[in-house]
């Protein structure tokens, strides 16, 4: 072997400035981001030349202009007179109503599919199955067209409607359901289901306190549901049982009385339910899986009866792989909501797509539904990672 | 002593049969149908609700169905409204798999959808997984393009603006995707980069696209981006979808990479760190063919849900699969068959994502079966 020389280079202070990690990242980082801003500078520069040639006016000045244009339904009061910022308001408002009863309705749905596809009854296991690979494999826009063609297309006109329930019709109109007459007891009753749940929420924390001293339990479920629901049925009953149903009746060639639901809003609402049910399904399965079969085992050498055993020892831990997931599934629902512009309920996208083709600020329009549905997103997800703290495993 | 023959005393257990009850289809339906009072009552339940819709569905789909008549007038007489028109499908068929493609020259989106089912297909066998798909796909895209364009070859030219139907779903996601794919690997390193601005300016992307809904991303494509471009340059509606959905796909696909790229143990990096690779090095020789290796499956899963999403096109005026089923309905001749014609078209989507989410669950299985204990 022929020897070899080592030279030792004695390391000056610093390498020379290109090999420098230190000084190569700085020059990496400006360049990145010089090419960023001298992209976004050509892509801005190119938009402002653009639209002072195709004379659009910038700017928010639009909000304030009357926007002249019918909404179909709207929860609060607008008529075509009132200004844009208005018409955009109605649209959020009715964005956040789509999506938040769809959110308790899918979770329910899910829950219910979820828990069915692990049932020990094979029939319902399969049934439940069969839900959820046909809807999650189908988009979404073809359920909405679907649905919407049935209530609007396919559904009789009130004279033939279906009655799904006694007092609830199908027709084309939309659907109809009975809705009590307002009493002046039903405020009391909401009052009194609220001092239920505080006096329930009391109870609560005594009967933890005396559990913990003296090892007696107590059933704080029953006692609180008791109260939460007592209270108010004491009210209804002391105050003479007042009910009267607004019951939809055929009144010329449309139905009076009760409250109608939209075919577009009952399409959609649908739609988004059943849809994201399927992947609440998946997640709620998942994590029960998740709990390893010990756990289980373990409850019942302590002697916990079925319904303990799922309370206190398998659903704490399910919830812990539940929750993330779920929250994303909360995410998706609330921005697929937007895919009411393709059946035309009025909701935000819609509202601002009206408002683009009538004043052709196609920029402002975009940034505000893109602000508006990122500030959803953050809010979701802020109120879920405080709840998903609640849960998660506290680790030493 | 008297020799006392044990098996005169003890007599043999009688040759049993297993029990009725516990065996056979008796035993399976007491085990799984009727175990216990709950069950019992959910079973009823649910052979009640079968009961009550299995029934109208099959007479609406196959026995009062119609499968062949001139026009819808006829169609519906024939059936006495009561069945499905399935002549309608019929009649409408290639016009709802081709839509406004020139009639003459549809074995051409023909040919282009068989190539891309061949790709996805021969993509799911994982012989072929390495050098060969590299160099299979872009064969099999070029062939598409040259297909669907023509202008060559003898072939007429056909403009995007008539591409329609199952192969423009196809191109759609197929292209999202694999444009999608280096983007976001980058955005997943961009991510995980130790410079700041790099860092910043990848989360600030990535958060954003996955804030706001696809229609949002879809209406700036064909809205803004005309404005983003010099005076005189213009970009053709499909190219304008194609960028929306690879930007957007992009964002999400970059989650699911990080998610691989965080599981690598660091050990892997420090030892690349010892065998003296630089960066780029380390990243393509070492972590991505980790990285990658274990997240497959949620790239197919990403793969069905931007499948799923081409259907949002029709808001921008495209004219995808449920777009050209869409505008087969408003022929005066055929009025009112949207239940059939969404039905037809939702099994087609099912067939798809049917199969890759099955796909999908085979490779989870077999992918981690050295993980798995």
């Amino acid at each position: 072997m022929a020897s070899e020389t080592v030279t030792i280079t004695t390391r000056s202070s610093r390498p020379a400035p290109w090999r420098d990690p230190k000084i190569r990242a700085i020059v990496v980082q400006v360049v990145f981001v010089a090419v960023l801003v001298a992209l976004f500078a050509f892509l801005g520069n190119n938009t402002i030349v653009n639209l002072r040639r195709q004379n659009i006016a910038t700017g928010f000045g639009f909000l304030d202009r009357e926007a002249a244009f019918g909404i179909g339904e709207s929860l609060i009061p607008y008529s075509p007179a009132d200004t844009y910022a208005r018409a955009f308001l109605v649209g959020l408002v009715n964005t956040l109503y789509v999506s938040a009863i769809g959110i308790v309705l899918a979770t329910i749905l899910g829950t219910v599919m979820g828990l069915a596809r692990l049932s020990s009854n094979w029939l319902v296991a399969k049934l439940a199955q069969v839900y959820v690979e046909t809807f999650r494999n189908i988009p979404l826009a073809l359920q909405l067209l679907f649905w919407w063609a049935l209530l609007r297309g396919a559904a009789p006109p009130p004279r033939e409607a279906w009655q799904l329930l006694p007092g609830i019709f199908i027709s084309n109109r939309g659907i109809t359901f009975p809705v009590p007459f307002a009493e002046a007891a039903y405020p009391w009753m909401a009052l009194a289901l609220v001092a239920g749940l505080v006096i329930a929420f009391v109870v609560r924390r005594w009967a933890r306190a005396r559990q913990e001293r003296t090892g007696q339990q107590f059933p704080t479920g029953w006692a609180g549901l008791g109260l939460a629901l007592g209270l108010p049925a004491l009210v209804f009953l002391a105050s003479g049982a007042p009910l009267r149903l607004d019951v939809p009746a055929l009144h010329g060639f449309n139905f009076a009385g009760g409250t109608v639901v939209s075919p577009e809003f009952g399409a959609l609402l649908i739609g988004l339910v059943v849809y994201t049910g399927t992947f609440i399904a998946e997640i709620v399965r998942a994590g029960i899986l998740a709990v390893s079969w010990g756990q289980s085992e373990a409850a019942m050498a302590l002697g916990l009866r079925s319904g303990q055993r799922m309370r206190l020892v398998v659903l704490p831990q399910a919830l812990r792989v539940i929750v993330p997931p779920m929250t994303s599934e909360y995410l998706s629902l609330t921005k697929n909501s937007s895919l009411a512009v393709i059946i035309g309920y009025p909701d935000l996208v819609s509202i601002a797509n009206t408002t683009m083709n009538q004043t052709g600020q196609a920029v402002e329009g975009i940034a505000m539904i893109m602000a508006v549905y990122l500030a959803i997103s953050l809010l979701i997800s802020l109120a879920m990672n405080l709840y998903n703290r609640a849960v998660a495993l506290v680790e030493r | 002593m008297a020799d006392i023959d044990i098996a005169e005393e003890i007599p043999l257990p009688a040759q049993q049969r297993p029990p009725i009850v516990s065996s056979g289809v008796i035993g399976w339906l007491r085990a799984n149908l009727f175990n216990s009072v709950f069950n019992t009552l959910l079973t009823i339940l649910a052979v009640y609700l079968l009961a009550m819709t299995v029934p109208p569905l099959l007479r609406w789909a196959l026995i009062d169905a119609v499968w062949s008549a001139p026009n819808g007038q006829a169609c519906r007489a024939a059936s006495g409204g009561a069945g499905a028109c399935w002549a309608f499908i019929g009649d409408k068929m290639r016009f709802i798999f081709f839509g406004r493609y020139p009639y003459q020259e549809q074995w051409r989106p023909l040919a282009s959808v068989i190539i891309v089912i061949g790709l996805i297909l021969a993509s799911c066998d994982r012989r072929m997984w390495g050098r060969r798909l590299i160099l299979l796909w872009p064969a099999g895209l070029v062939l598409v393009a040259i297909l669907m364009w023509g202008g060559i070859f003898g072939l007429p030219y056909v403009a995007t603006e008539f591409w329609s139907g199952l192969p423009l779903t196809l191109i759609l996601a197929v292209i999202g995707m694999a444009f999608a794919f280096p983007f976001a690997i980058l955005l997943a390193l961009g991510r995980r980069s130790r410079l700041p601005a790099v860092r910043v300016v990848s989360v600030a992307y990535i958060e954003l696209v996955r804030g706001v809904p696809l229609i949002t991303v879809l209406f700036m494509a064909s809205v803004m981006l005309p404005l983003f471009l010099p005076a005189g340059v213009t970009i053709d509606k499909l190219l304008r979808a194609q960028t929306a959905f690879i930007l957007f796909a992009a964002a999400y696909l970059a989650e699911v990479i990080r998610g691989g790229l965080q599981a690598i143990p660091k050990g892997q990096i420090e030892a690349a760190d010892a065998l003296g690779l630089g960066y780029w090095r380390r990243t393509r020789l070492i972590v991505m063919p980790q990285a990658l290796a274990m997240v497959i499956p949620p790239l197919v899963n990403n793969f069905i849900g931007a499948f799923k999403n081409t259907s949002l096109v029709l808001i921008i005026g495209l004219f995808d699969l449920l777009n050209t089923a869409n505008t087969s309905l408003t022929d005066a001749n055929w009025q009112g068959f949207a239940t059939e014609a969404y039905v037809f078209i939702a099994a087609i989507y099912f067939c798809f994502c049917f199969f890759m989410s099955r796909y999908s669950q085979m490779l989870e299985r077999t992918l981690n079966r050295g993980r798995r204990r």
